[in-house]
C-alpha cells in the first residue's frame, strides 16, 4: 500500500513538472515580458536593469527552478494588466468556479444516477429508449448552445432567472458564496444546469450500462430468488455495485468541469476564474494565463490521485488483499 | 414418506418464449412431484431444460418467457398463477435457491451476515439481534467453522466451497420446505462436491426438506438422490425410484446417459455413447424427440410422440418399447 501510494504520488509530481515546464515556456517565450510590463518612456539601461533583477538573465533552467518554487508557494508574479497577484486575483474568482462546478455536479448526479436506473430496468420501453435518443443529444449538443438557449427560455421569454452575474454574494473570510442569498441561488440555477447537461448524459450512460451488466449478474437473480423485492433487489445490490465507477468518473470530472466551466463562465458572465482566463487572453496578460493552467491542472492532477487512492482504500477484496 | 402429500407437485407444465421467428416452447408437458425428506435428481444434457424447469417454478422466467400451460403446486397452493408480489414471499420464504457458481452468487459488497439478516428479517418475523444469531446458527450448520466471527466476513473472503455453504444458509434461512438446487456442486473441487452433496442430503433428512438436485451428473444422482427425473430436449423421457431407473433404465437416453458413470457401468452391460447432439428447440423431430440418435429407433418413433406412461408415483417413460414390454 505505501509503495503504490508512493508511486501514484511522483507520478502526480511529475505530471505537474511537466505541466509546469509548459506553462513557464508559455510564460517565458510568448512576447517580452519586459516589453509587456514598460512604456515607451523606459531607457534600454533601464529595461537591462529590470531585466536583471527579474532574473531573466539567469540560464533557461535556474528561471524554470524558480518559477516552480514559486508556484508551489502560490506566487505566480504580478499580473501585467492591473498589476494585482495573480494570486489574489485567481484566489477572488475560485470560489465563484467552484460553486458552479459542484452544484452542477451535484445535479448531475442527482438527475443522472435514477435515469440510468430507471433506463437500464426498463429497457426495451419507449420512455426509456426515448431518454436513451434524448442524451445522444445532451452528449452533441455545444455547452454554449446550451446555454444560450436556457437564458432564451428562461430569461427572455419566461423570466424567471437571471441570464447573468452571480447575484448578490456573502464573504466568510476570504470565500465568497452566493449559495447563502436568494439572488445568489436564483443566478447558479441556469449556469449549473446548462454545465451539468454533459455531466447528466455521461452519468446516466455510465450507470445505465453498469446497470446492465449487474443485472445480468448472479448475485442479482440470486438476491431474487431469495425473495427480496425488485426494487432492493435494483436499488441496494444491483446499484450500489454501480456506484464505484460513477464516484470514480464523477469525481475525475471535476477537473474537466473546471475546464468547460470557461464556456458556461462566459456565456453567463460568471465571475469565475474561466472569465478571468478568457479576460486574460484578451489581454495577453501571460501570467494569468500560466497560473490558471497550473492551477487547474494541479486540481486535475490531485483529484485523479486521490480517486486511484480511495479506490484502493474502500473496495473490501483490495482492502484486505493487502493485509 | 409416499403417502404424504407432495411438496412440489408440477403438472404439463409447458414454457414458451415468444421471439421474432416464432415461439419456441422450452418445455413442454413436464409433470413431477417431490415428497417431504426426497431428493429430486433431474438429469439431462445441457440444454435439456432443467434449469429452466427450476426457474419457472421459482417465476423467475427471463421475460418474454412464461408459463403457457400447466400448473405448479407448493404445498397444496397454487403458484403459477401468482403475481410477481407475492411470489416475492414464496421465494425464499417457501422455495430455497442454490445456483450453480458460488463465487459469483453473493453480493460481493454486502458481508455474509448482512446478505443473511437480510433474507432471514425478509421473510421471518425477527429482530436484528435475533436474525444476526440465526445467521450464526446457520452458518454453524452448513458447517463454517468460527461462525460467530465469519458472519462478519465478506464472500471474498471464503474459499468455494465455504461459500456454497453460505448460499445453502442463505438457502435455508427461512426454512423452506423446498430447495432448488441447480448443478450445486458443477463449479467445486471433487473433494468438496462429495461434502456439500453429503450437506444436503443431511438437511434434507434432518428437516424433511424436499430437494430438487439438477445436475448433469449421474454420479451425484445415484449417491444422493431418491428419485432422478430425466429431461432431454424440453421434456421429461424417464422418472422413477433411482435405484429401479439405475438398474433398468428405460429409456434408451437415460441409458446412454449412463454409460458416463464408470463404477455403475460394471453392473450395468458395457453402453453405448450417445452419438449426436441435442436437437434445437426450434428443430425437434416429429415423433419421439431422440429418435435420430436412439440405437433401438422403431419406425413408428419417427412418425408418434410416447407418452409418459407408468404408474403414478413410481415409474414412468416416455418410449415405444415400454409398450412392447409390456405386450
Ligand atoms: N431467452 C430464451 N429464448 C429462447 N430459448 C431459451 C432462452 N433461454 C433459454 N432458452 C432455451 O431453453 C433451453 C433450456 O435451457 P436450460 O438452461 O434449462 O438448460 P439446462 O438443462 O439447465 O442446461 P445446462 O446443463 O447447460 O444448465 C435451452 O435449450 C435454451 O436454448
Ligand atoms: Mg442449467
Amino acid at each position: 500500500m505505501i509503495v503504490f501510494l508512493i508511486k501514484r504520488l511522483l507520478n502526480a509530481a511529475m505530471v505537474m513538472l511537466v505541466v509546469a515546464l509548459l506553462a513557464f515556456s508559455i510564460f517565458r517565450f510568448v512576447g517580452d515580458p519586459i516589453q509587456l510590463m514598460v512604456n515607451e518612456q523606459t531607457t534600454q539601461a533601464e529595461r537591462n536593469e529590470l531585466r536583471e533583477n527579474l532574473g531573466l538573465n539567469d540560464p533557461f533552467l535556474v528561471q524554470y527552478a524558480r518559477f516552480v518554487t514559486n508556484a508551489v508557494q502560490g506566487d505566480f508574479g504580478m499580473s501585467y494588466r492591473n498589476q494585482q497577484e495573480v494570486m489574489s486575483l485567481i484566489a477572488e474568482r475560485f470560489p465563484a468556479t467552484i460553486e458552479l462546478v459542484l452544484m452542477a455536479t451535484i445535479i448531475s448526479l442527482v438527475v443522472g444516477v435514477p435515469l440510468g436506473v430507471l433506463t437500464a430496468i426498463h429497457r426495451g420501453r419507449w420512455y426509456s429508449e426515448g431518454l436513451q435518443f434524448l442524451s445522444i443529444i445532451g452528449v452533441s449538443l455545444p455547452s454554449f448552445v446550451i446555454g444560450i438557449l436556457l437564458i432564451l427560455v428562461f430569461s427572455v421569454i419566461l423570466n424567471v432567472a437571471p441570464a447573468f452575474g452571480r447575484g448578490e454574494v456573502i464573504s466568510i473570510g476570504w470565500w465568497t458564496t452566493g449559495l447563502l442569498t436568494p439572488s445568489g441561488r436564483a443566478a447558479l440555477v441556469l449556469p449549473s444546469v446548462a454545465l451539468s447537461f454533459y455531466q447528466i448524459t455521461l452519468v446516466m450512460r455510465l450507470v445505465r450500462a453498469e446497470m446492465l451488466e449487474v443485472l445480468r449478474s448472479d448475485f442479482v437473480k440470486f438476491a431474487r430468488a431469495r425473495g427480496v423485492p425488485a426494487w432492493r433487489v435494483h436499488y441496494r445490490h444491483a446499484l450500489r455495485n454501480c456506484l464505484m465507477p460513477v464516484v470514480t468518473m464523477t469525481a475525475m470530472n471535476v477537473g474537466s468541469l473546471i475546464a468547460f466551466a470557461l464556456i458556461t463562465e462566459t456565456v453567463f458572465q460568471w465571475p469565475g476564474m474561466g472569465m478571468l482566463f478568457i479576460q486574460a487572453v484578451t489581454f495577453v496578460d501571460i501570467p494569468v494565463m500560466a497560473a490558471y493552467l497550473c492551477i487547474v491542472s494541479f486540481i486535475f492532477v490531485a483529484l485523479n490521485t486521490l480517486v486511484d487512492i480511495t479506490y484502493a482504500l474502500i473496495d473490501p477484496r483490495l482492502r484486505t488483499a493487502r493485509v | 414418506m409416499t403417502d404424504q402429500p407432495p411438496v412440489l407437485d408440477v403438472r404439463g407444465l409447458r414454457v414458451d418464449f415468444p421471439g421474432r421467428h416464432g415461439t419456441v416452447t422450452a418445455l413442454s408437458d413436464v409433470s413431477l412431484t417431490i415428497r417431504p425428506g426426497e431428493i429430486l435428481g433431474v438429469v439431462g444434457e445441457s440444454g435439456a431444460g432443467k434449469s429452466m424447469t427450476g426457474l419457472a417454478v421459482q417465476g423467475l422466467l427471463e421475460p418474454p418467457g412464461h408459463i403457457a400451460g400447466g400448473e405448479v403446486w407448493l404445498n397444496g397452493r397454487r403458484i403459477d398463477r401468482l403475481t410477481e408480489r407475492e411470489m416475492q414471499k414464496v421465494r425464499g420464504r417457501e422455495i430455497g435457491a442454490i445456483f450453480q457458481d458460488p463465487l459469483t452468487s453473493l453480493n460481493p459488497l454486502f458481508t455474509v451476515g448482512q446478505q443473511l439478516t437480510e433474507t432471514i428479517r425478509l421473510h421471518l418475523p425477527l429482530g436484528r439481534t435475533e436474525a444476526r444469531a440465526r445467521a450464526i446458527e446457520l452458518l454453524a450448520e452448513v458447517g463454517i467453522p468460527a461462525p460467530a466471527e465469519r458472519v462478519d466476513h465478506y464472500p471474498h473472503q471464503f474459499s468455494g466451497g465455504m461459500r456454497q455453504r453460505v448460499v445453502i444458509a442463505l438457502a435455508l434461512a427461512a426454512r423452506p420446505k423446498l430447495i432448488i438446487a441447480d448443478e450445486p456442486t458443477t463449479a467445486l473441487d471433487v473433494s468438496i462436491q462429495a461434502q456439500i452433496t453429503a450437506l444436503l442430503r443431511r438437511l434434507c433428512d434432518d428437516h424433511g426438506t424436499a430437494v430438487m438436485l439438477v445436475t448433469h451428473d449421474m454420479g451425484v444422482i445415484a449417491e444422493t438422490a431418491d428419485r432422478v427425473a430425466v429431461m432431454y430436449a424440453g421434456r421429461l423421457v424417464e422418472i422413477g425410484a433411482v435405484d429401479q431407473v439405475l438398474a433398468r433404465p428405460g429409456h434408451p437416453y437415460t441409458r446412454g446417459l449412463m454409460g458416463s458413470i464408470p463404477a455403475l457401468g460394471a453392473r450395468v452391460p458395457r453402453l453405448m455413447q450417445i452419438n449426436g447432439a441435442m436437437p434445437r428447440l426450434d428443430a425437434i423431430p416429429p415423433g419421439c424427440a431422440f429418435n435420430p440418435r436412439c440405437p433401438d429407433v422403431m419406425a413408428r418413433c419417427r412418425t408418434d410422440r410416447p407418452e409418459m406412461r407408468g404408474k403414478p408415483g413410481q415409474g414412468a417413460c416416455a418410449c415405444w418399447l415400454m409398450e412392447r414390454e409390456e405386450a
